[in-house]
């Protein structure tokens, strides 16, 4: 069996490197902030960490959860969602936070036309689709066929109410409480609520 | 640096949940968060929310102004011809005092 | 557009454009990226860009061409360093020579 001689190491499977002028920069700038002392490598490996334990299914789906046991929660959700989902140990102080109520009559769904706001301090990081051209372009137009896209086929009777996330508000939605879970622990409903469903895209999971 | 937070407005919100508004359709060369699609709409207020920076002032770090934000609910049979949905779908979006006037 | 509507405000307002079907295939950001994500956040952490509008106004400011043809972290990267550069928190000139050394020892197998 012959060996390559390679000029370099082959890439780590787990951190891929940078290709593009732009990726480049934005390590290269990232070296030179640390090294002008705006932060330290410690700091951004910890704020990696930070951004990286939230995840929908420990954040907002607790929060939605508990909203559907506890008429009190949901009221005060709905009224001061900030304070609401720290009660459940999320962070509200870097957003303004609002939550929209799906009701049987009204769905709502969230978008940022024009770059890519979310609730990251409850759902984490987006989706690629949530900041595709394409999600941005179409939900607020024709938001019953982007639905239909992720499978949620609404009835006639059932408004659809866009949210464009233009300002520093950020939105999650309140998905209705599926059929057939009275009685249901909040840890076994929570993990009915989607990702999906708190964007609006579709309702949540059925059990 | 610091810098002052001008209260350019009057303290009270200039509108109510339920007031007939339009958003402004002028040009508007700096960084700003009106859409396209909502210059030149008229809708509803549906909810006053609270002051925030003015995108256009605090697009550089360094003028800040609070303004007064509004969530307006548009219908979505205005904004697009052909729309395909219920007559009573809408669209909220949020703007900004200085880009509504009374309708 | 409505039949009516005002010009975009720029190559980053899409809401109403015709486009294909969204593309819901997910993956996990590149380490690349996630230095990115976080660099900007301690970048508002620590009162280089205090308010979000600072880095949508930089990516705002690339130009059409270039703002279609980054991805949504490259488009982070360049409206980092434009607002870094503008702070006078690094040159143009020390990004270029930092990019070039990263890039000669990778290659070096450094």
């Amino acid at each position: 069996m012959s060996h390559d001689h390679p000029h370099r190491h082959p890439p780590q499977v787990d951190h891929p490197e940078p290709t593009s002028h732009y990726e480049w920069l934005g390590v290269a700038l990232n070296d030179l902030l640390i090294e002008t002392g705006l932060y330290t490598a410690d700091e951004l490996r910890e704020k990696i960490t930070e951004v990286e334990a939230v995840e929908p299914s420990t954040h907002g789906a607790r929060v939605v959860a508990r909203a559907w046991v506890d008429e009190d929660y949901r009221a005060r959700l709905l009224t001061d969602a900030n304070t609401a989902v720290e009660e459940l140990g999320s962070d509200s102080a870097a957003t303004d936070l609002t939550v929209l109520e799906n009701t049987p009559r009204i769905h709502n769904v969230v978008v940022c036309t024009l770059c890519s706001c979310y609730p990251r301090t409850l759902l984490g990081r987006p989706p690629t689709w949530y900041k595709s051209g394409a999600y941005r372009s179409r939900l607020v137009r024709e938001p019953r066929t982007v639905l239909s896209e992720f499978g949620t086929m609404l009835p006639d009777d059932v408004q659809v109410r866009v949210h464009d996330s233009t300002a520093e508000l950020r939105y999650l939605v309140l998905p209705l409480r599926p059929y057939g879970t009275d009685g249901w622990t909040e840890e076994r409903l929570a993990e009915l609520v989607t990702r999906d469903s708190m964007i609006g895209v579709t309702t949540a999971s059925t059990p | 640096m610091t810098a002052p937070e001008a209260r350019e407005n009057h303290p009270l919100p200039r509108f109510r949940v339920g007031d007939r508004v339009q958003i402004d359709a002028r040009d508007e060369a700096q960084h700003h968060r009106v859409p396209a699609y909502a210059k030149g709409q008229i809708g509803t207020i549906a909810k006053v929310c609270g002051e925030h920076e003015e995108p256009e002032r605090i697009a550089f770090g360094t003028q800040h102004a609070l303004r007064r934000l509004y969530r307006v609910r548009l219908h979505q049979t205005d904004l697009w011809p052909g729309y395909d949905g219920l007559s009573a779908d809408t669209l909220d979006i949020d703007i900004f005092d200085h880009w509504l006037r009374p309708a | 557009m409505s039949a009516d509507s005002a010009d975009r405000i720029g190559p980053h307002d899409l809401g109403g454009l015709a486009a294909g079907p969204v593309e819901r295939a997910e993956h996990d950001p590149a380490y690349w990226e996630s230095q990115v994500d976080a660099m900007v956040m301690l970048m508002r952490d620590k009162g280089v860009m205090i308010d979000p509008a600072q880095l949508r106004r930089g990516i705002e400011s690339l130009g059409p061409d270039v703002y279609e043809k980054l991805s949504y972290y490259e488009r982070w990267a360049a409206s980092a360093a434009l607002n870094a550069i503008e702070q006078g928190l690094v040159t143009q000139v020390e990004l270029d020579a930092r990019i070039e050394a990263m890039r000669r020892a990778r290659d070096d197998g450094a």
